[in-house]
């Protein structure tokens, strides 16, 4: 019933009151009869003048006081028994005292304890257990700005970012169960064992809640996996960061978005998972623009691209489900993706129909030259999917519509074809090849009610050659 | 009250080191040309290499898996024992 580090109390029975508390004042007069100390937490003078001011709330934190009055037996240093508010009968049982309170009325519920403040437990858990996170102690001079020295120091992303304060990160750490000094994973470039101590630090500079922190943690542990390979997604001159797609009930739990403008701003929970894990990738990770990262032109995306899927409705099984997790299951799949683009087409009303128009427009992922080198992500709209359930077609028929669209001639795709240089080699003129390999595409079932409207989002190099998508279970 | 803020950063101090004093000649020197498997580096490597032998260097050729990871601790361990000397450049 009590932290590390607790004042031990004195042997008998100790009873912790305040006298903002009715019920603390109705029971005030009883305590002379039995109590070996009564700690105040309030008012030093009451109940009377022997009492102990807990000034500091220091005794209340440190063992767990959650209501007043409690009463709590000690023996030999250690609590053997505890009790709360006024019930009669166990003050009675407690004490020994056979009469007690033979005028109060049997029950009295007892009031929230100081130290269970809502404004006052950061506080009070950066006072007391704040030497328990080990991460450097950055100083600020009287006159620094906080907000400046986290620009100044290099640790933002071009945006402000909120400042990690012992109590911020101790709170952020109440959202995981892991312990604070746990490896989690090693971050490319640098190859640094990251914690979750340092995740937390990340994920309160990027805005986080803390039941976000473990959607967070599986993010990062998806990014960093030899699959993933996001020393190479940093590297590469191309466009591309961490898509981050999440999935299951957790996501609607913690208030993600996966409706209107679901790929857009607005939204806390999409937009800081996201960021966080681009701040670890930069701060702990070292992967930097102009450093390891040397994208031609980046995307809006780095900052942060993090959306959950539409399942509530969606006529399709979920992505997770399709890479082999419970419906039931939190997930996170990350891909290495450039931003989204858009498909148009509002006459369509037959799935065929609109699988052609899917078909045209992701042949022209990243040019309608290259095949086989990329993957993509299809979001599929809910306007397009109604199109789409209506006929019938479920996920696997939608992709597989794809496929046999995406056979490419190799007239159309040898060096030259079409009056661009690019291509294929002469010697496949003669050849049929697929746009995509057979898992290349990625269905997801995002978006708002209104516009017949879906988005596309182009991969990098693929494979093991390159990045593959990476689907990992968020866990408490 | 002294404010502070939590590192989020590695904590990590870059090492500096010397370089080597350079060759006064190329006569006689081991040189590691890497092709990071990148389409047509090996044109150019090839011409590299030519040179090379031509200023009287020895060249040995190597090659990464995949340009879209480092290379192998084994693949640096190697060139790192079997050369004098590496051309290192950035290039796409």
């Amino acid at each position: 019933m009590s932290q590390p580090g607790a004042p031990t109390l004195p042997d008998g029975l100790v009873v912790v009151v305040k006298r903002e508390c009715e019920t603390c004042r109705m029971v005030a007069p009883l305590l002379g009869r039995f109590a070996t100390a009564v700690y105040t937490q309030d008012d030093a003078q009451f109940p009377d003048a022997d009492a102990i001011h807990d000034a500091d709330l220091s005794v209340s934190w440190h063992h767990d006081i959650e209501t007043v009055p409690t009463v709590i037996r000690v023996v030999h240093g250690v609590e053997v028994e505890r009790i709360v508010g006024w019930v009669r009968d166990q003050w009675r049982a407690i004490t020994g005292v056979a009469d007690l309170g033979d005028d109060l009325p049997p029950f009295r519920p007892g009031c929230g304890s100081l130290s269970v403040d809502p404004d006052m437990t950061d506080a009070l858990r950066a006072a007391f257990s704040g030497h328990t996170l080990k991460s450097r102690r950055l100083e600020l001079a009287d006159l620094d700005d906080e907000m400046e020295l986290m620009f100044d120091r290099g640790f933002t992303d071009g945006l402000p970012v909120v400042p990690p304060t012992d109590a911020r990160v101790l709170r952020m750490l109440e959202g995981t169960t892991r312990a604070p000094q746990d490896i989690v994973a090693i971050v490319p470039p640098d190859l640094v064992e990251v914690t979750i101590e340092k995740i937390a630090i990340n994920a309160v500079m990027a805005g986080c809640k803390p039941e976000y922190l473990p959607w967070v943690i599986a993010a990062l542990e998806a990014v960093c996996t030899d699959a993933f390979n996001i020393h190479g997604v940093l590297a590469t001159t191309m466009p591309v960061g961490p898509v981050i797609i999440c999935n299951g009930p957790g996501t609607r739990a913690i208030g993600m978005n996966s409706e209107g403008n679901a790929l857009g701003q607005g939204n806390r929970a999409n937009l800081t998972i996201g960021r966080a894990v681009q701040l670890i990738v930069r701060n702990v990770g070292g992967g930097r623009p102009g450093e390891v990262d040397r994208a031609t032109h980046g995307n809006p995306g780095k900052i942060s691209f993090c959306f959950a899927e539409r399942e509530h409705d969606s006529p399709f099984s979920s992505l997770a489900v399709s890479r082999g997790f419970s419906p039931a299951a939190n997930t996170v799949t990350v891909f290495a993706g450039e931003g989204p683009r858009c498909i148009v087409d509002q006459k369509a009303r037959t799935a065929a129909e609109l699988a052609n128009v899917f078909a045209a427009c992701l042949r022209t992922l990243h040019s309608p030259k290259l095949v086989l080198a990329f993957d993509a992500v299809l979001v599929v709209g809910p306007e397009h999917a109604r199109v789409l359930a209506d006929d019938g077609w479920d996920r696997d028929r939608l992709i597989s519509e794809l496929h046999a669209r995406l056979q490419m001639p190799g007239t159309e795709l040898v060096h030259g074809a079409l009056g661009i240089a690019d291509g294929v080699p002469a010697h496949l003129r003669d050849v049929t090849l697929p746009k995509f390999r057979p898992d290349g595409i990625l269905l997801v079932h995002a978006g708002g009610s209104a516009g017949l409207f879906s988005a596309m989002i182009g991969g990098w190099a693929n494979g093991e050659m390159g990045s593959q998508p990476v689907t990992k279970e968020v866990l408490p | 009250m002294t404010r502070t803020l939590l590192d989020p950063s590695s904590e990590r101090t870059v090492l500096q080191r010397e370089r080597l004093a350079r060759p006064s000649s190329l006569e006689g020197q081991v040189v590691g040309l890497l092709d990071i498997s990148k389409p047509r580096g090996d044109v150019f490597l090839d011409r590299l290499e030519e040179l090379l032998i031509g200023a009287g260097a020895r060249v040995l050729r190597y090659k990464k898996p995949t340009f879209t990871k480092p290379a192998p601790v084994d693949l640096r361990h190697e060139i790192a024992t079997q050369c004098t000397l590496v051309i290192e450049a950035l290039a796409d």
